[in-house]
């Protein structure tokens, strides 16, 4: 069996350093590399998704069309929440892992590096074409990130085949990264690093990228199906050949919900790292928080419906996903209960990384309050699409994702640049954005419940006083996010040098590697004890 | 340390970023080439970056697992390594079956719940205002508003081709172990003449597939317009057919590769791979006959 080819490219490069110039970016298959190309895209996209925003708060400052056409309007709210979901928060979440899972178990790289490379680069051209349709004929897609039909089928405008393929290829990206993921969790531990030793990010990471790839497809099934309707005559949305609108609610819910955990079950594995680490305590009750986290992703399958409590569900369906949803109540208080339980007693100090996670506790429970009193299916009839909805959702991402992903990057920032952070103004931009994000979208609870509807670009004059205040915290909020990227910024410039441990309290194996972890890490498997 | 003993890091590539190209390529020409054709305005250039796309992520292919081979023929694949692929391949035909449950769903939906739904079933009595005559049924051969989706006149007889393609893609998957079998004897003659006839078993199943999807159009009116039973029909076997297709081009791709000599008893992840794709395409055609052309 040895007719065996001598010239095989790279054979002997194993160990080679970066690659000089904008080859190293474009055809790496460094972890480090593909989390970092990852990060920055979705600080980018972060960024236009929050532009958007905050043209929807300014044009919602006042009641009447002050700003944008009405047209104009529905494109933003729909290309804002497709952008930061599929833009800003999944890849932050992919690149935090690219970073951390190799380092964190003991790995050289992930499982399949190329495949890695591709994952990533995939997305700035998925994006591509999703912002380009902003600039076709008849506009950007209209009808809401949640795309339902017949809006998105029936009546939208031309761009909507456009978004149909994006999705497909931003789909083929998340599946392969997650792919990469598992393997990697799986298969490339350190000798001694059993599953129940794993960190929590790392569990985490595990089931999500499991929810991705049971999810994703049927996402790109519900757009082909859309792709046929619209050009190809079928009729799986159209009552008229016997098809139903309502199947297409429940098949996007069937990927929504879960989705709805792959954007915050990474979420509890950075804050359930930092808080042991500014507490100086372990973790409390590891086993617990694993369970917890597989019964959230079990449940996530049962609940889709009870975003459609409205459509007309038989009663036995309305039942069934009102305590369906409830139950998930449970696993997220054990979590909640656990984090605290950390913190007692225990050696506080709140570093900026602490402060976020300490936030996201608090906030990303507020969230999960207001989502409890959503699952009650009698209630939701009166706050269903109104500001309530967004206030519970934006709950949930905005101080919950986001603030555990700013907690994540200026917890590890140290380990990636080898330089600490100026907590001075690692400081001012936490809390700028903590009270910022509660004067957005506090006040929109009381819309909702007074029966503001969401996704208008007008409102009756009622609600002009909450609304004024909510567009004056996004604007606080939107634009000390500034700050962090200054914060990045000036770290990666930054001389003052970090130690291998970082923080105090930090356990694990990311921290017996220096800061800056270099280009290779564990080449040689590390042995866990 | 000898190559033998650590996990294979590959060095830099160029074949992902092409590839990103390529898809890129692919997916805006296809959105442009669809809307072209139902503002019927012409093919033009998103046929052209279609075509080019799908050249370029074909010579990708060829290229990229050209570098695996070629590296895992090195030897510079260890057992790890040879795990990470199979997690891979698993969890990729995982997301597979997901994509199929989203279309069964659908059907099982249709099926179940929407169709007698519009007949007025239940409390949901509103769908027979708009379509009074309407009568649930399933087949669903008379469409609500038979104008804009006439149904079709007859359906296929599940006991003909369907039943002819079941038994032919059954069959390939017993020839297709029976070849993986010679594999783990070594016998090079057998794994050829095995994987050759699944090969064949595979193309004439797709040949009457084509021939019944022609029947279907032109005699049966059982097309895309027909209803929402043509359309979980055509996306349920059709997404099945490209399976199949691209199952055969694995088919052949390790086909060729037995003949150039390669895999042993002890290594042949990529053919064991291509058997159990072949194996998950079975599977589904079994769903399928069951749900869609015999209950």
């Amino acid at each position: 069996m040895s007719t065996l080819d001598t010239a095989v490219p790279g054979l002997h490069e194993e160990h080679h350093g970066p690659a000089k110039g904008l080859g190293r970016w474009l055809f790496t298959t460094n972890h480090k590399d593909i989390g970092t190309l990852y990060l920055w895209f979705s600080l980018l996209m972060f960024l236009t998704g929050g532009v958007m925003a905050l043209l929807i708060r300014s044009e919602l400052f006042q009641p009447g069309l002050q700003l944008v056409e009405p047209g104009f309007f529905n494109q933003l709210t729909t290309m804002h929440g497709l952008i930061m979901v599929f833009g800003a928060v999944m890849p932050a979440f992919v690149g935090l892992a690219n970073w951390m899972v190799p380092l964190m178990i003991g790995a050289p790289d992930m499982a399949l590096p190329r495949m890695n490379n591709w994952s990533f680069w995939i997305l700035p051209f998925a994006f591509a074409i999703l912002i380009s349709t902003l600039f076709m004929d008849g506009g950007a897609p209209n009808f809401g990130w949640t795309f339902y039909a017949p809006l998105s089928t029936t009546y939208a405008p031309p761009s909507v085949t456009y978004f149909i393929f994006s999705i497909h290829i931003m789909g083929a990206s998340s599946i392969m990264g997650a792919i990469n993921i598992i393997a990697t969790i799986l298969n490339m531990r350190a000798p001694g690093m059993t599953m129940m030793k794993l960190p929590l990010f790392v569990w985490t990471w595990l089931i999500t990228a499991f929810l991705l790839i049971a999810v994703m497809p049927v996402l790109a099934g519900v757009v082909t199906m859309m792709l046929m309707d619209i050009h190809f005559g079928t009729s799986f949305f159209n009552a008229a050949g016997g098809g139903d609108p309502v199947l297409f609610q429940h098949v996007f819910w069937f990927f929504g919900h879960p989705e709805v955990y792959i954007m915050i079950l990474p979420a509890f594995g950075i804050v359930s790292q930092i808080i042991p680490t500014f507490s100086r305590k372990k973790l409390f009750g590891y086993a617990s928080m694993v369970y917890a986290t597989a019964s959230i992703a079990v449940l996530s399958f049962l609940v889709w419906a009870h975003h459609m409590f409205t459509v007309g569900l038989p009663l036995a369906g309305e039942l069934f996903f009102m305590f369906a949803t409830m139950l998930i109540a449970v696993p997220t208080g054990v979590k909640v209960f656990n984090w605290v339980a950390t913190m007692y007693r225990g050696s506080l100090t709140f570093e900026t990384p602490m402060l976020f996670a300490v936030a996201f506790v608090v906030l990303f429970t507020i969230g999960g309050f207001s989502g409890l009193m959503l699952a009650i299916a009698p209630v939701d009839f009166q706050y269903h699409d109104t500001y309530f909805v967004v206030a519970h959702f934006h709950y949930v991402l905005v101080p919950g994702a986001i603030f555990s992903i700013m907690a994540g990057v200026y917890y590890w920032l140290p380990k990636w640049t080898g330089h600490m952070l100026d907590e001075r103004m690692g400081k001012l931009h936490f809390w700028l954005s903590f009270i910022g994000v509660n004067i957005t979208f506090f006040p929109m609870h009381f819309l909702g419940l007074a029966g503001m509807p969401r996704r208008i670009p007008d409102y009756a004059l009622q609600f002009a006083d909450f609304n004024m205040i909510a567009s004056i915290g996004a604007f606080i909020f939107g634009f000390s996010q500034l700050l962090f990227v200054w914060n990045v910024i000036q770290n990666i410039r930054s001389r003052e040098a970090a130690t291998a441990r970082v923080w105090e309290g930090a356990q694990g194996l990311e921290w017996e590697v220096p800061s800056p972890a270099p280009y290779h890490t564990h080449t040689t498997p590390p042995k866990v004890e | 340390m000898s190559a033998h003993a650590s996990y294979y890091v590959p060095a830099q590539s160029r074949w992902p970023i092409l590839a990103s190209v390529a898809m890129f390529l692919l997916a805006f020409g296809a959105a442009t080439l669809v809307n072209a054709i139902t503002a019927e305005s012409g093919t033009g250039v998103g046929l052209m970056m279609v075509l080019a796309g799908a050249l370029m992520l074909g010579l990708i292919l060829v290229g990229w697992f050209g570098n695996v081979i070629h590296e895992s023929r090195a030897g510079l694949y260890n057992e790890q390594m040879d795990r990470s692929f199979r997690w891979g391949m698993s969890w990729f035909i995982f997301s597979e079956v997901m994509f199929f449950a989203a279309f069964f769903g659908a059907l099982f939906y249709v099926r179940t719940l929407a169709v007698p739904w519009l007949g007025g079933e239940g409390e949901r009595g509103v769908s027979q205002m708009l379509w009074p005559g309407f009568t649930a049924e399933w087949p669903l051969v008379n469409p609500p508003d038979a104008e804009k989706f006439p149904g079709p006149h007859a359906l296929v007889d599940p006991w003909h081709i369907p039943l002819l393609n079941t038994i032919l893609l059954v069959s390939s998957s017993f020839t297709v172990t029976l070849s993986h079998h010679a594999l783990l004897r070594d016998d090079r003659a057998a794994i050829v003449r095995w994987l050759g006839l699944t090969v064949l078993l595979g193309i004439v199943f797709l040949g009457f597939q084509a021939y019944e999807y022609i029947h279907a159009y032109t005699e049966l009116g059982l097309t895309l317009h027909a209803g929402v039973y043509g359309a979980t029909f055509f996306i349920l076997t059709g997404f099945h057919g490209l399976h199949v297709t691209l199952g055969t081009f694995m088919l052949i791709v390790i086909l060729l590769r037995v003949l150039k000599g390669h895999f042993d008893p002890a290594h042949h992840f990529g053919f064991e791979a291509v058997t159990w794709y072949w194996h998950f395409v079975d599977v589904v055609w079994i769903g399928l006959f069951l749900f869609v052309y015999v209950i």
